[in-house]
Formats: structure tokens, C-alpha cells, sequence
């Protein structure tokens, strides 16, 4: 009995933290989506997102997620399948990672001088005779910005999943007579799939309601739904609407996770037997 | 009709970083359809000979031959050689058809045909009814055969094993040896076994190779081996012996132990140092009036088939008897064996002039 009721008690603090800051925000942002901009209960906000201003908005929010996790994913898995080849793994992976822990806006900022009119890069332009070229507020300088501050969070999960890989089965298959290549499609990258899929998580999502980085690096020029949430709650001071596009950003965020959620099979124990 | 060796190699060598010698100038044939044992400690080499036929590493000097052709930069899927890892190393996003079907998937061959051969090698194994089956829902006995099933599918020249047993328990252990000996004669294959167990060498090869330090020690049938070590490494590796100093007086005549003894080696010089080695099971026990040898019970263990005894003469040489009797500790015994129980072992000899020495005296004898 007694070891029950210490049970019930460590879980205290995960059950406040629930619903404290993830069952009521839900509920409450559910609640304001139902209410228009003069307080009046209404479903206006949801025939509201589906006009093609807000589709509009979703798609482009959705393409440039999709391009930031598609060259995220273009670097990290060389990356993370050479780290694993070197002798230093651990040293190499932790260079990558120790800028993600240096705060997000702080590096945004980096790159603003970076990027900017009197910026190295435009001072190089011009050294070689190109001149100064507009780099910052562009498609270019957001998704470069956001695959740079992704690249780490993608890296990770896709190195810990080559690591765990048991070189016996690329032995295996080549021995069964694959080509490399071929041993690549059909045991290496099968085998990693877990960890690409952690890596698109943790990209994809984010990478959908990203604001700041639009704000100080696209010049509000690439509008996505987080940008379009700060927008209607600080600017428009529609709380609804702005609820309203939360509330389905939870839900595409559901999907995803769907989409890239973990099979057992393999799993953690990826080709070790014992 | 002189056969052509399926595996030569020819002063292999293989070395890391340049400093560590792994294998130092090897040279060794190998003929078809026969079970080959490569014998030896971790880190012999067994391993780096193995994964040299497999293509997994390129020799740092010396040729390797496969059918009379250099094969030393041929990639792993260009050989006719299959591999059953040591950890199986079994795809575990496959299921059991498909990992036996792996191999015939990469050749591009049609559906019927993967299916009639991939069955076939189950059956060859007795896990006909497991195709669907994961990996992880098997057995580690079962694991084993579905390896052996995914490089015989393949139909390979050469099959080979790499410790395949050692995750096994021992009943299985024994069992697997039987099957996989009969397999391989079934399949008519050069099989390239490679283990520390030299109870499972001496069962299931036709020749073994000893190694040690990168180096073959000594290469011939298990029984050669067993009854004629070359020195005290392979002596001591294969079975218990009893290796004592000796010297040998003349032809037939050997002293050890503070006594001279009749043997059958011959061809050592006169007065030479060597070493003696006496099998624990052909000591056999009698009275202290009878017997060659006088010694003290030291210890007895029961070992199930045996008594296993340690025994000490007045020299202080322990000699290990197995007996199927019964002595007493502390008991003087008499220890009696025939002059065709001791193996004479030069010091430093190398295997070419051990054989030499072997066949001059052991012809006439068989002739008799």
C-alpha cells in the first residue's frame, strides 16, 4: 500500500507539469479560436482558415519547411555516416553540437552582420568583382539561416542510429555480393531509418512555426504559420484567429508524428544479437 | 589428375598501421570439398586469414590465389565465397526468407526460382515452416541456421565459418558439429571453419591449421596433430599433455625424467635437448613395482567418462593421468605407457623438417 502511495507522489510533478503547460495551453488555445475578435462565440475563425489567404499561407509554410528539412537531411546523414567513420567520433560530433546549445537569437543577430550591406560575404562580393548583392532578406539567407541552426538537431539522432548500425551486416551484404551502393539501399539506410526519421521530427515540426528567423533573417518576405500566429495575436490582436491557426498547427504537428512515428521492429537493438 | 588448389596463398602477410604484424609471410594451399579448420588463440591471425579469403581486407604483401587466379583486389561481392559471421550478423529488417533470399535478390534472379532455392536451403537446414518468421522471434540455434542457409543458397565454392558456434550452449554446440560436418559432406564444399575449440576441430575437420602469432605452427589431420605435435604450443593447445625436458641418448633411446626410455622417434643427434610429450590417457595406472614412472596422488577430480589425477614424480614433474580407475590421494602409484606414447618434440623446428623427419622413420615402421 505504502509503496503505492510514494508512487502516486513521484508522479506529482510530472502530472502539474502536464497540466500546467501542456493540457490547459491546449485547452485554452481551443477555447480563444472559438471567439472572434469582439468576444462573440463563433466557428468564423475555422471557415476563416480554410480561405485561400490561410491555405496560401499553410502551403508556403509547408514548402519551406520541406526545403529546410530536405537540405538538413542532404547534409547530415554524410556528415553523420563520415563522423562515424573517424577515429575521434565523439570530439567531431560534439564540435557540431556545441553551437546548437549558444542561443538561438544571439546567432540570428551573427548572421544579420554576416549577411548584411557591409557584411563579409558582400565585402568579398565585391572583392572579386561581383558587388554588393542583396543577402539578406531573401529565401536564400532564411533557409540558409534555418538549415544552419536545424543542422545539429538532424545530425544527432542520424549519427546515433549509424553508430548503433553493426558493421557485420554491411560485411554481410557485400559478402552476399551487394555493390556498396546497393548495400546502402538495402541494409544501411532500411537500418537507419529510425534515426532519419527522429532527424525530420525535430526539423520539419519546428521549422513549421518558426517566426524569429523569418522576422530578422526574410524581412517578414516568407510568412509561415508561426509568423502568422505572432501576427494576429500582437499585431491584429485577434486572438482567435490567431488561436484558431495554432490549434491546427498542433494537429499537422499529430500528423507528422504519425508519419515519422518509430516501429519496434529492429529498434534500439538495431542488428545486435545477444 | 593432380587437382588445383581452390585457396593458395603465398607469402601473405598483413600488417596495420605499418607496426602491427597480424600475419607475417603465410603460405598455405587449400583443396576443394574438403573441411579445413584454422586453429588457434584470439588473436592469432585465424580471424585476418578468413576475412582476407572473404575480400573484407586487402594483403599487405604475398598473393592469394582463388582457382589459380590472383584474387588479392577483387571486392567481397565479386568472390564466390559466402561468410557465416560469428554474431550471424542477420538483417533484422528482414524476415527469414528474405535473409536467406538476400544473396539471390542482388543477383536479379526470378521470383520461382528465389523462392524453389531459398526452401531448399531451409529444408538443407530442418527450418522448412520458418519463412515468415523475424529474425528476432528465433532461437540462437536457430539464428545459426538460418546463416549456414543464407551462404549455401548462394551456391559458393567456398563456405566460411567464423566461430559460428561459440554463442551456442554446449549441447548444442555438439550438435551443430555433426550437422555442419554432415553438411558439408553432403554439399561436397570447402568449408574454412575457424575456432578456439579444439574439441570442435579435432570432430569436424580433415585438416587443421595451428596457429599462433600470426604464424600456421603446425598443418595436417587432426590425428597427425594430436598424436604428433610439432612442439610444446600445439601441444599444449590441443588436448592436455604432459611436457617434460628431455634428452635424447640415441635412435629409439630417450631420457626424462631420470630415465632412459624406448621410443620410436628417431633421426635427432645424439645427446640433443628436446621435449616429451606424454597424452594423459595413455598413462595408465598400475603398482609402484610395475611401473615406469613412480609418483604421488596430488589431486582427483571425477570428470564423468574419467579420473582425472595429478600426480608428481620425485623430480617434481606433474604428470596428469586420465584413468577410468580409482586411486587414493597421497598413494604412491606406478604409472606405466607404451614407448609409442612419447612424442619426442625438437626445439624450434620448423614444420617442413618435422615432417622430413617424420616420414624417414615412420615408413620402414608402417612397412614392417
Amino acid at each position: 500500500m505504502q509503496n503505492k502511495s510514494t508512487k502516486a507522489l513521484y508522479l506529482i510533478p510530472y502530472g502539474a507539469w502536464i497540466l500546467l503547460f501542456v493540457v490547459a495551453p491546449i485547452a485554452l488555445v481551443v477555447y480563444y479560436s472559438l471567439f472572434d475578435i469582439h468576444g462573440d462565440f463563433t466557428f468564423s475563425n475555422y471557415k476563416a482558415f480554410f480561405s485561400s489567404v490561410y491555405l496560401e499561407l499553410t502551403l508556403s509554410s509547408f514548402w519551406y519547411a520541406f526545403l529546410i528539412t530536405l537540405f538538413s537531411l542532404l547534409i547530415s546523414y554524410p556528415t553523420a555516416y563520415f563522423l562515424t567513420k573517424t577515429k575521434h567520433k565523439q570530439l567531431w560530433l560534439l564540435l557540431i553540437i556545441i553551437p546548437s546549445w549558444i542561443n538561438l537569437l544571439l546567432k540570428t543577430y551573427a548572421f544579420i552582420g554576416i549577411f548584411g550591406q557591409y557584411g563579409p560575404i558582400n565585402a568579398f562580393f565585391a572583392a572579386i568583382g561581383i558587388g554588393s548583392t542583396q543577402l539578406l532578406f531573401t529565401d536564400f539567407s532564411f533557409i540558409f539561416v534555418s538549415v544552419y541552426i536545424f543542422i545539429p538537431f538532424m545530425i544527432l539522432p542520424i549519427f546515433n542510429a549509424i553508430d548503433r548500425l553493426n558493421p557485420a551486416l554491411i560485411d554481410a551484404s557485400r559478402d552476399l555480393g551487394a555493390s556498396p551502393w546497393t548495400t546502402f539501399r538495402r541494409v544501411i539506410l532500411p537500418l537507419t531509418m529510425n534515426g532519419v526519421k527522429s532527424g525530420i521530427q525535430v526539423t520539419f515540426i519546428p521549422a513549421l512555426s518558426l517566426f524569429m528567423i523569418t522576422r530578422l533573417i526574410a524581412g517578414n518576405k516568407v510568412i509561415t504559420l508561426g509568423t502568422a500566429i505572432e501576427q494576429q495575436f500582437l499585431v491584429t490582436q485577434n486572438w482567435g484567429m490567431g488561436s484558431t491557426i495554432a490549434v491546427f498547427l498542433i494537429l499537422f504537428m499529430f500528423i507528422i508524428m504519425l508519419f515519422t512515428g518509430q516501429k519496434e521492429k529492429g529498434g534500439a537493438s538495431v542488428g545486435k544479437t545477444k | 589428375m593432380t587437382q588445383q588448389p581452390i585457396i593458395r596463398f603465398d607469402n601473405v602477410s598483413k600488417r596495420y598501421n605499418d607496426d602491427t604484424t597480424v600475419l607475417s609471410n603465410i603460405s598455405f594451399e587449400m583443396e576443394r570439398g574438403k573441411f579445413y579448420t584454422l586453429l588457434g588463440p584470439s588473436g592469432c591471425g585465424k580471424t585476418t586469414i578468413l576475412r582476407l579469403i572473404a575480400g573484407f581486407i586487402e594483403p599487405s604483401s604475398g598473393e592469394i590465389q582463388f582457382n589459380g587466379k590472383k584474387i588479392n583486389e577483387v571486392p567481397p561481392n565479386e568472390r564466390q565465397v559466402n561468410t557465416v559471421f560469428q554474431d550471424y550478423a542477420l538483417f533484422p529488417h528482414l524476415n527469414v526468407f528474405e535473409n536467406v533470399a538476400f544473396g539471390l535478390r542482388i543477383k536479379k534472379i526470378k521470383q520461382a526460382e528465389v523462392k524453389r532455392r531459398v526452401e531448399e536451403a531451409l529444408r538443407f537446414v530442418n527450418l522448412q515452416g520458418y519463412e515468415n518468421r523475424e529474425i528476432s522471434e528465433m532461437s540462437g540455434g536457430q539464428r545459426q541456421r538460418v546463416a549456414i542457409a543464407r551462404a549455401i543458397v548462394n551456391d559458393p565454392e567456398i563456405i566460411l565459418l567464423d566461430e559460428p558456434l561459440s554463442a551456442l550452449d554446449l549441447k548444442l554446440r555438439t550438435e551443430m558439429q555433426y550437422e555442419l560436418r554432415e553438411l558439408q559432406q553432403r554439399l561436397g564444399k570447402t568449408f574454412i571453419f575457424v575456432t578456439h575449440d579444439q574439441e570442435e576441430a579435432l570432430a569436424m575437420s580433415d585438416e587443421i591449421f595451428v596457429m599462433n602469432a600470426g604464424e600456421i605452427v603446425q598443418s595436417g589431420t587432426p590425428i597427425d596433430i594430436y598424436d604428433e605435435p610439432i612442439n610444446r604450443f600445439v601441444a599444449d593447445f590441443i588436448g592436455e599433455s604432459n611436457i617434460v625436458d628431455g634428452v635424447m641418448i640415441r635412435d629409439h633411446l630417450v631420457r626424462f625424467a631420470g630415465k632412459e626410455f624406448e621410443c620410436v622417434d628417431a633421426g635427432l643427434d645424439t645427446n640433443e635437448k628436446i621435449e616429451v610429450v606424454i597424452r594423459p590417457e595413455d598413462l595408465e595406472i598400475t603398482s609402484p613395482e610395475r611401473g615406469k614412472l613412480i609418483v604421488t596422488v596430488d589431486t582427483q577430480l571425477f570428470r564423468g567418462v574419467h579420473y582425472e589425477l595429478s600426480t608428481y614424480d620425485r623430480d617434481g614433474n606433474e604428470w596428469l593421468v586420465h584413468s577410468t580407475r580409482k586411486a587414493q590421494v597421497g598413494d604412491e602409484i606406478g604409472l606405466d605407457f607404451d614407448p609409442e606414447a612419447i612424442h619426442v618434440m625438437r626445439l624450434n623446428e620448423s614444420e617442413e623438417d618435422f615432417d622430413r623427419r617424420l616420414e624417414s622413420y615412420e615408413v620402414p615402421d608402417h612397412a614392417e
